[in-house]
């Protein structure tokens, strides 16, 4: 299974680093990146494997905003089933 | 793989857009509560749902934070009480309402809905004694939500319940006086009620539906509008077209959400309900989308026509989207509840006719319209009969859901708060339906009801 965690807010150095840690922490792999800074304003979509996470998914989702909390970003991660069922039939 | 746009598409529907699932609720059947002991039916009520529907907050919280979309309520809905009250004093509905109340509070939910009659062919002594405590239920309880089925395409309209609605409301709004006459809008009056509904206020458990079930109601009416917007100036075939694929999307939210809680509480699935239901916030409003289609504002002249063809589009793109569809499915134009509705009727373009007439080609009816407090009885009664013939004329679920706000006049404004929003007084026609309301009796089923 795959979650798909989105990342908007003012660039700063190190994002991608702490989010990674996290996901390293939580048995999460990251499978593609695809991050843009426009205007000082960064976006990032990351698509992850969670088939080895060590902890609830709702927890990891907890983490993600909490790190966004104190990193000044919206951090969210979302279970890849909400995209696929609007996108594909 | 998932593509960078439907993953940006699916954020700005959620973020930008106010897409939302708007209610999971919970239908509980109270049939094995049973009991000629008021005290006893009361009490195996409460252990019923307080059993059934115990899981439902947390199951529907952790659903919000998996998929990461709002779930903005969890409700609960029961067999109509009037079913269980065979002999039951006025007093014993009265303590039925209340242990829903303290059901639904205990529960975390913010309404409850079910204590509800059918009276469409006439009146049971149980359900002339529910309707009778309809108004101190609605004064005395918070979450409790109350209908009444006066009609059907099948059964005609029972016109001496068009009446006792009639009094039923005046009084409901006067024993509500203190807060804004709040008690008519947790009451509804229905032709051709769906008994899988989970919208409130006229959500019940009906008749044969299963011990306990799962229904859902989307929303969406910023995703369409913002869609409509994009398209710029296309025609309206295209319009539709667009508008059924937005459908689309908005329901398969509604239909995985509704599977995941369906077997999270190892509950059976009803259905995905294919409303459009707006609310106060700006951006999440039926009228603007109307407005975007190309009115200048809602309420002038082609708004009927945009309606039809919005609300056409949205169940034919939704009903791809879900295994099964049913409760009101089309869009809602309730006016306390819509910014746009609101503005229109402030500025004079919207009038009580005119939303008579949008409701013959969308769901549901007259809905959270506020209409002076010196309303007579039998004006209420008039404007129910009318909408209520419009439902049994077209084989239709149509609703009155109206607020004679205790004294104010036209151009106040009655402040409900929350998701019931605010209302314009409305101005109404004021001549007397009196003597035909007084005759009674039953105007009989329509010719093409006769399908067999």
């Amino acid at each position: 299974m795959k979650a798909v965690i989105s990342v908007v807010g003012k660039d700063s150095i190190g994002i991608i680093a702490r989010i990674s840690a996290s996901c390293a922490e939580c048995g999460v792999n990251i499978l593609d990146i695809s991050q843009t800074v426009l205007h000082g304003y960064f976006t990032m979509i990351m698509i992850t494997d969670i088939d080895r996470i060590t902890v609830p998914f709702t927890e990891f989702v907890d983490r993600m905003s909490k790190l966004g909390n104190e990193t000044g970003l919206q951090i969210h991660a979302m279970h890849e089933d909400i995209f696929n069922s609007m996108h594909k039939i | 793989m998932l593509s960078r746009e439907d993953i940006q598409e699916t954020l700005n529907m959620i973020r930008e857009e106010c897409l939302d699932i708007r209610t999971i609720t919970m239908g509980v059947s109270l049939y094995d509560c049973q009991s000629d002991d008021e005290r006893r039916l009361a009490d195996r009520i409460y252990d019923k749902i307080m059993r059934s529907a115990k899981d439902l907050v947390s199951t529907g919280n952790e659903i919000e934070k998996m998929y990461g979309i709002p779930i903005v309520n969890k409700r609960v809905s029961v067999t109509p009480v009037a079913f269980m009250a065979g002999g039951i004093s006025p007093e014993g509905c009265v303590r039925i309402a209340h242990t829903l109340d303290r059901a639904a509070g205990e529960l975390g939910i913010n309404f409850i809905g079910g204590y509800s009659a059918l009276v469409q062919k006439g009146f049971t002594n149980a359900s002339r004694t529910l309707i009778s405590t309809i108004p101190q239920v609605l004064s005395e309880t918070e979450r409790v939500c109350s209908s009444v089925n006066v009609a059907s395409t099948k059964a005609g309209i029972n016109m001496d319940a068009v009446a006792e609605m009639g009094r039923i409301i005046v009084k409901t709004a006067y024993l509500t006086r203190n807060a804004g006459s709040i008690g008519c809008a947790k009451l509804v009056v229905f032709a051709n009620a769906p008994e899988d509904n989970p919208f409130m206020a006229g959500a019940f458990h009906g008749v044969g539906e299963p011990e306990t079930v799962i229904n859902v109601g989307v929303s969406g009416p910023g995703v369409v509008a913002s869609a409509v917007r994009r398209a710029g100036n296309c025609s309206l075939a295209e319009l539709a077209e667009l508008i059924k694929k937005t459908a689309f999307k908005i329901t398969r939210m509604g239909q995985l959400v509704a599977r995941e809680a369906s077997s999270r509480l190892n509950i059976p699935f009803g259905i995905v309900d294919l409303s459009l239901a707006p609310t106060p916030a700006v951006g999440d409003s039926v009228a603007r989308i109307l407005e975007s289609m190309g009115l200048e504002q809602c309420g002038c002249a082609g708004t009927t026509a945009a309606l039809a063809m919005l609300n056409d589009a949205v169940k034919k793109g939704g009903v791809m989207a879900s295994s099964q569809v049913g409760g009101l499915s089309g869009a809602f134009i309730p006016v306390s509840e819509d910014e746009g509705m609101i503005s229109a009727v402030r500025s004079g373009s919207l009038s009580l006719e005119k939303l008579e007439a949008m409701t013959a080609v969308c769901s549901v009816g007259l809905d959270m319209i506020a209409v002076p407090g010196d309303t007579s009885e039998a004006v209420i009664s008039g404007i129910i009969a009318d909408e209520i013939s419009i439902g049994v004329a077209n084989t239709k679920t149509t609703a009155v859901r109206l607020i004679p706000a205790f004294g104010k006049t036209v151009g106040d404004t009655v402040s409900f708060g929350g998701l019931l929003g605010e209302a314009p007084v409305m101005r109404i026609n004021t001549g007397s339906p009196a003597g035909f309301i007084s005759r009674g009796g039953h105007i009989p089923a329509p010719i093409h009801s006769l399908k067999n």
